[in-house]
């Protein structure tokens, strides 16, 4: 697994930009971590957040269905429709439950990175 | 003040709640003695009893309401005496009380005419809950019906011996026309056709002369000396007031009947009132609710020292008949010498309208309406209101099928003093002020106005008011999809399908803003697969699909998934059986029969699903779409090829229907099963769809369900064979997929399916719309285009591609996946 260091971040390669599906997700290994990889096509946007959906606790968010609310992206647990924010994180149906954790995601070619913090990358 | 009500009718009952509002603050007794042993109903829908409605469900209130507001109520009682003199009155069951004011309200009688044989077993009349249940007992022995009178009730009358699975049935009526009170003789034979369209025949003209049969009837014998033949008879010949104990009272009565009153409905004795069918005001009695209610609300003001008047009511009716639109209004047969008519007939799809305007053209004096009585509110409120007419007054009957929808205009038109709601008396003005008060859906607005209670007839109007009201204040919210797309689901299909759109980014580009949701990605999914069928992962739809559908298996708690092979018809060969066991073995799953009659295999690896579904496409199995809202499974009993009581090998009929509609997607689940006889093993009366087999072929029932509001399903078709059960599911489950708002159950898009079953009957089984060949069309095009899709994912490494849990590190499973053991078997850990 190649990284690439800026100056707080840490960038590792997740996959080629052709195995994530249009307007859909996947689930990122990353050490012991999962990562939910989000590509909306048709505004060529990336997010990636914990695939950990915090109502359940269940791995599951990369299996959910994403769209927008007033144009901020989101993303709808399969489980039990809860949607969270693609930009910030926050759950929007629900006021009361805990926010995700987002991640930076660039685009090199055809080759997908997330940015994780130095402390993680670290190991 | 002791009031004493003899009569717990509509009416009777209608003024105990006006008289409680009345004297609200005031030492008022309220004692009401009545015959019937149940509390006020609701006779206006004495029909729906048929159609599952209980007893209970008619009452207009409770016994508890009675008590709770202080009403002594004594039922199964009525007064057999009253003494003027000493202000008292005497009941059957030997109660005797005083009364300050007395309020008789004893309602009418069917009237029966002398006939010869009308007492045979087998003649019914049809007035109250218990001649219903008389009837129903009686209807297995009847394969003919009859009634005589073709009136309203009599019309109504002849539904309920359809409901009651009597096919051939006859209405009689002694003078020339149907309705002689309400309609034309043009309209009357536009009537006749769409009743005989429906199975139902009239004869007009008719005279009765004797009802023949030994002990129970067998038929009637006209003036004329021809014969009906007939196992039941309904005598619906009109009502008599009932005014006995007036009588004995010494009350002046009227020569045909009925309690002679005032204008404040008060008799010859000015203690003693008399209020509804059994009052004779004008020389008229008034056989329709909304006039008695007036009647009560008059009597009550006056006992409470108001002065009002009843000065005649406007006898405007509009009802729908065995889902045919019958409306009446105004004065609908002004003579030709002071009044104008437009006429406007459409022989082809039945439709009649009548308006009569005065001769310079301004004003609106009545009508009649056939068919479609979608302008009926509109034209009697334009009467009633003395409303300027358009300079075109012919557009008042044309505009709505002239695809010309607004009448908001037309509510919006109406003075805030115009009466919406005829039996409450619910003026434009407290509607709309209700729905500023914030009170803004139909059922908010009938609890808060009572308007629309009673008949419903003026329903639609009131919708428009709430709807016209909110667009004045910016609130109109219309019933669009979601924020992305600003049409209804059924406006979507239609889009789609004109357009030939495939995916849902070509629909989104057409018709949408932003990148959809949660919401409409699921229903833009399913109406491109109820249009096309084409295979849902495909063309980049498969992010469009819900969770379980992009993934053609269930998800379950912790993540694993679950398999559902189709075991149609709920058979399966034990080499079969054996396979399942296999895999189920060998993938670690959990098994479990379904409720459906087949097997459930749980705890399923995502990345494992594609080879499992690979052994189980290798020994013959094919999905089973229990991940998607399509059509689950056809359940059925063992039927007539083990069972002695069997009457059709219903195995055999439920594979061929699970065979037909596997795949099939729909606004939700669709569930079905067959019986082979009416011990009903297979439970198809819980169904979308169920059969039943009948001595003479099949019975086919439609939108039950069980779930958390059970409904049973209603019978749609009775005695068919199975090509036109194929028909007629064919035409039923595409109807509904083109017009349920997303995820609705066939019970529920029935229940508010405009019409009822009586709409839904005659779409599907006499072609009303005239869309049934489309529909049996379309729905062959999709039994055409049926593939397995687990089949298709299994020989599409790109497709398989996908069903892996990590992008990065497909081999891996998830490592989050926990479970336990349970009686032998795994199970998913608890979640927190």
């Amino acid at each position: 697994m190649s990284t690439i260091h800026t100056t707080a971040t840490s960038w590792f390669f997740a996959c080629k930009t052709s195995d994530v599906p249009t307007n859909g997700g996947v689930c990122v290994k990353y050490k012991d971590e999962q990562i939910a990889l989000f590509y909306f096509a048709r505004r060529n946007e990336w997010y990636a957040t914990q695939n950990l959906c915090p109502h359940r606790r269940q791995m599951a968010l990369s299996r959910g269905m994403t769209g927008t609310v007033k144009d901020e992206p989101k993303v709808a647990c399969p489980f039990h429709k809860k949607t969270f924010s693609l930009k910030d994180g926050r759950c929007l149906s629900d006021e009361t439950e805990c926010a995700i954790t987002t991640y930076p995601v660039k685009i090199v070619e055809d080759r997908v990175y997330i940015g994780v913090d130095m402390e993680t990358a670290a190991v | 003040m002791r009031i004493v009500v003899i009569g717990n009718g509509m009416v009777g009952y209608k003024f105990c709640e006006k008289m409680i509002t009345k004297s609200a603050g005031t030492v008022t007794e309220l004692i009401v003695f009545g015959e019937e042993p149940r509390p006020a109903y609701d006779r206006v829908h004495l029909t729906s009893w048929f159609d599952g409605k209980t007893a209970d469900d008619l009452l207009l209130a409770s016994a508890e309401w009675y008590a709770q507001k202080g009403i002594q109520l004594h039922l199964g009682d009525p007064v057999v005496q009253i003494d003027r003199e000493n202000k008292t009155v005497l009941s059957h069951k030997g109660i005797t009380t005083t009364y300050d004011f007395l309020v008789i309200a004893t309602g009418s009688a069917a009237f029966v005419p002398p006939v010869p044989g009308i007492d045979k077993k087998g003649v019914f009349i049809y007035r109250t809950i218990e001649d219903l249940e008389m009837m129903k007992a009686y209807a297995p022995k009847a394969t003919r019906g009859a009634v005589i009178g073709g009136g309203l009730l009599g019309l109504e009358a002849a539904k309920a011996l359809l409901d009651l699975g009597i096919r051939h049935t006859h209405v009689i009526e002694f003078s020339s026309r149907l309705m002689p009170r309400q309609i034309d003789e043009q309209g009357s034979a536009i009537l006749q056709t769409k009743l005989a369209n429906l199975g139902l025949k009239v004869l007009t003209g008719k005279n009765t002369r004797e009802i023949l049969g030994d002990d129970a009837i067998t038929g009637l014998q006209f003036a004329d000396d021809t014969i009906l033949e007939t196992d039941i008879l309904i005598v619906s010949a009109g009502i008599k007031p009932r005014d006995e104990i007036a009588k004995t009272a010494g009350l002046l009565t009227g020569p045909r009947g009925g309690i002679l009153v005032n204008e404040q409905m008060q008799t010859n004795d000015p203690a003693i009132y008399a209020i509804g069918e059994c009052a004779l005001y004008n020389n008229m009695i008034y056989g329709l609710v909304a006039p008695g209610y007036e009647m009560a609300e008059v009597a009550a003001s006056h006992i409470s020292g108001d002065i009002k008047a009843f000065t005649g009511f406007d006898m405007s009716t509009k009802l729908k008949l065995i889902g045919v639109d019958v409306a009446s209004f105004g004065d609908p047969f002004t003579d030709p010498e002071s009044c104008h008519s437009i006429v406007f007939e459409d022989k082809y799809k039945g439709t009649y309208k009548r308006i009569n305007i005065t001769t310079d053209g301004q004003f609106l004096l009545g009508g009649i309406l056939i068919g479609d009585a979608s302008a009926y509110n509109l034209l009697l409120q334009t009467t009633k209101n003395k409303l300027v007419l358009p300079a075109n007054p012919e557009d008042l009957l044309l505009g709505s099928s002239r695809g010309n929808t607004d009448t908001g205009a037309g509510v919006t038109a109406l003075p805030d003093e115009a009466i919406i709601c005829s039996c409450e008396s619910v003026s434009k003005g407290s509607i709309c002020q209700a729905v500023s008060d914030g009170y803004e859906t139909l059922e908010t607005v009938k609890k808060c106005t009572k308007a629309g209670t009673c008949c419903g007839g003026c329903t639609p109007m009131v919708k428009d008011l709430i709807t016209a009201t909110m667009k004045a204040q910016g609130k109109y919210i219309r019933n669009v999809v979601c924020e992305h797309f600003a049409y209804s689901r059924q406006e979507m299909l239609d889009l789609i399908r004109v357009k030939s759109l495939r995916t849902f980014d070509e629909v989104l580009d057409h018709y949408g803003e932003g990148e959809g949701c949660e919401i409409c990605k699921p229903v833009i999914a399913s109406i491109l697969a109820s249009l096309w069928n084409d295979m849902i992962l495909d063309k980049g739809n498969d992010t469009a699909q819900d969770s379980n559908d992009r993934y053609l298996a269930n998800i379950q708690k912790g993540g694993t998934y679950s398999v559902v092979p189709r075991i149609p018809g709920g058979e399966i060969t034990p080499e079969k059986l054996v396979v399942i066991g296999e895999i189920g073995a060998k993938y670690n799953l959990y098994t479990k029969i379904t409720g459906g009659q087949r097997i459930d295999l749980f705890g399923a690896h995502l990345s494992d699903l594609p080879d499992i579904w690979a052994e189980l496409i290798a020994a013959g199995f094919e999905s089973g779409h229990a991940y998607g809202k399509a059509l689950r499974t056809v359940k059925s009993c063992v039927g007539s090829t083990w069972c002695r009581f069997g009457l059709h090998d219903s195995v055999s009929f439920a594979i061929r229907i699970e065979e037909r509609y596997r795949g099939l997607r729909a606004p939700h689940k669709i569930k079905s099963a067959v019986s082979g006889c009416i011990r009903e093993c297979a439970e198809a009366q819980s169904k979308d769809f169920g059969i039943i087999a009948t001595e003479k072929g099949w019975n086919l029932y439609v939108c039950g369900n069980g779930g958390s509001k059970p409904q049973h399903a209603q019978l749609l078709a009775a005695d068919i064979d199975s090509d036109t059960c194929i028909r007629y599911i064919d035409r039923f489950l595409m109807f509904y997929i083109k017009t349920a708002d997303p995820l609705t159950r066939t019970a529920t898009w029935l229940n508010k399916l405009d019409g009822g079953m009586d709409y839904l009957r005659n779409v599907v089984l006499n072609d009303s719309l005239g869309i049934a060949d489309q529909l049996e069309t379309e729905m062959q095009l999709l039994v055409d285009n049926y593939k397995c899709e687990w089949k298709e994912v299994v020989e599409n490494p790109e497709l398989r591609k996908r069903f892996s849990h990590f992008v990065n590190a497909p081999a891996d499973k998830d490592p989050t996946i926990k479970f336990e053991t349970m009686r032998a078997q795994k199970k998913a850990a608890e979640w927190k």
